[in-house]
């Protein structure tokens, strides 16, 4: 019991541990106050990583694989930092929302870690890492109007501290990361979706199928991306019924067709959501965008310019803190540490964690409704 | 009770009336039942087992997102002391990574809806409910509805209530 629990005003060094999707990561981020976080370290362990370091054979355990891919991690991040556990200050893990499974091995690693080396335990939303990495990268000032687009997630966020979120609206179905996804599996084109539809979508006519703009025609910030999936595929057999295929100018067409629907309903609700945000009247109005898509260059440039035209500052951190990563998790913990959060040895996984559990569901569309 | 196994044809003419099958299966359906969804994208594999857990989870007075489970692979919901799975598969290379996931042990104790199930190969339970979903051209859709001699007993009030389609 040597060490010496810091006070939250100090420098802070807080290793972050990620499994509650498909990748496991571990990285350490140092943070003094006043100046800007700096990432010592952050390691990803991708597939290829992992036959390498298993010789080829991946083990079939769940949380035996998770664990000791995190170990693996761990050690590269501590490595890679130049640290021992002994200069950390904390360890922060994601407790979730995620695979019950990944989120559980995590929770267990970081306990043992925490357990292990006396350090405190600080257990993060998944989310609010993806939320707080403007303020990682950027040094945002709350309040910020976060927009967090990605295979998995979209939702607009007023970030107002490192645990104070509210979500002003989000999909009620799929998320735009999905549709790329399921747009090229339709046209026939490889995955990830996103790249290759932008690809396609260069040299097409946007103009040539009238694809719908779902809730548009709705007042707030909810979007709905299901129905846009299905106008394609209808718009794609079209094509198909009347000259017997695809051509390269149909695909690249529909493509475009489709990123274009994207990219309205997208920057509308930005509009609404940064309407909202301006009407706060924030010192230094900011509007993020993290997550996979934000790489669509035709999106990303609608967006900053929406924001522009509010008066807003437009920050989109690079790709590789956007998608999942343990950089995000230890500077959330930074921020939670220093807001005053400790966990202990009875931290619990959450597959489900909203950010924001004062705003309502975000309900489908199908209610039932009266039968003709 | 007729041993005869479940085959049958139901049209689908629009999203409401996925959504009322959905809440008729969901009704009788419970912990241990199996429902095996598949189709090609847009066929209605995800809006039927929304509409299934939103009235689950409405009768226990819960209103809560349901997300797609396309990238999360599972999402799971406890509608008062059921709890039910929903799995979309696509993403899973071989029928081991079902076995991570829990799915197995899920297939006991949850009511679980499977998207893309061709991907649990042989781990696929024979007592499972199999709902195979079509859009067609003039875009209403359609499911083929097959089981074994007790899904047949369950539904066939159900069956009866809606019309029929030759397969």
């Amino acid at each position: 019991m040597s060490h010496a629990i810091k006070e939250p005003d100090q420098t802070l060094t807080v290793l972050g541990l990620e499994s509650s999707c498909d990748d496991t990561a571990a990285a350490v981020v140092r943070h003094a106050p006043g100046a800007a976080p700096e990432i010592l370290s952050s390691v990803v362990a991708d597939q290829t990583a992992l036959h390498a370091a298993f010789g080829g054979v991946v083990p079939e355990i769940a949380a035996r694989a998770h664990a000791e891919k995190l170990d693996i991690c761990v050690e590269q991040a501590l490595e890679q930092a130049g640290l021992g556990l002994a200069d950390l200050d904390a360890i922060a893990v994601t407790a979730g929302p995620g695979l019950i499974g990944g989120v559980l091995s995590g929770v267990m690693v970081a306990k043992g870690l925490a357990a292990g080396s006396s350090l405190p335990l600080v257990g993060v939303n998944h989310l609010a890492g993806h939320a707080l990495t403007p303020r990682l990268t950027d040094g945002l000032a709350f309040p910020y109007l976060m927009l967090l687009v990605s295979g998995g997630h979209c939702q607009f966020l007023l970030v107002k501290g490192a645990g104070d979120f509210t979500r002003l609206g989000g999909t009620i179905d799929d998320a735009p990361g999905e549709a790329f996804d399921k747009t090229a599996r339709l046209l026939g084109l490889p995955q990830p979706g996103g790249p290759a539809v932008e690809r396609e979508a260069a040299s097409g006519d946007a103009k040539r199928f009238a694809l719908p703009r779902p809730l548009l025609d709705r007042p707030g910030c909810d979007m709905s991306f299901s129905g846009l999936k299905t106008a394609l595929l209808r718009a794609r057999d079209g094509v198909v019924a009347e000259k017997g295929g695809l051509t390269r100018t149909d695909r690249a067409d529909l493509c475009a067709s489709f990123q274009a629907a994207m990219r309205d309903v997208l920057v509308e609700k930005s509009r609404r959501a940064l309407a909202i945000y301006m009407g706060g009247a924030p010192a230094a109005p900011a509007f993020a965008v993290a997550g996979g898509v934000a790489a669509n260059k035709s999106l990303r440039a609608a967006l900053e310019t929406v924001s522009a035209e509010l008066g807003c500052r437009f920050v989109a951190p690079p790709l590789k803190l956007c998608t999942d990563n343990a950089a995000m998790i230890a500077w959330a913990g930074i921020e939670r540490f220093r807001a005053g959060a400790r966990d202990d040895m009875t931290l619990m996984a959450r597959p489900r964690w909203p950010l924001d559990q004062s705003s309502p569901a975000l309900l489908g569309a199908g209610k039932k409704g009266a039968k003709a | 009770m007729s041993s005869a196994t479940l085959s049958a044809t139901i049209p689908l003419p629009s999203e409401q009336d996925t959504a009322m099958l959905a809440e008729r299966v969901g009704a009788l359906a419970g912990p241990g039942d199996v429902l095996l969804l598949s189709g090609p994208i847009g066929a209605g594999k995800t809006h039927f087992a929304r509409a299934l857990i939103r009235a689950r989870l409405a009768a226990h007075g819960l209103v809560e997102d349901i997300p797609s489970p396309t990238f999360t692979l599972v999402q799971s919901y406890e509608a008062g002391p059921l709890e039910i799975w929903h799995a979309d598969l696509y993403r899973l290379s071989h029928p081991d990574e079902v076995i991570e996931l829990g799915l197995i042990d899920a297939f006991e104790t949850a009511l679980c809806l499977v998207e893309w199930p061709d991907r649990l190969g042989e781990l696929a339970p024979p007592a499972a409910l199999r709902l195979d979903f079509a859009a067609l051209p003039d875009g209403t859709h359609r499911v083929a509805l097959s089981g074994d001699a007790g899904w047949a007993a369950r539904l066939a009030a159900t069956v009866k209530d809606f019309p029929h389609a030759n397969p």
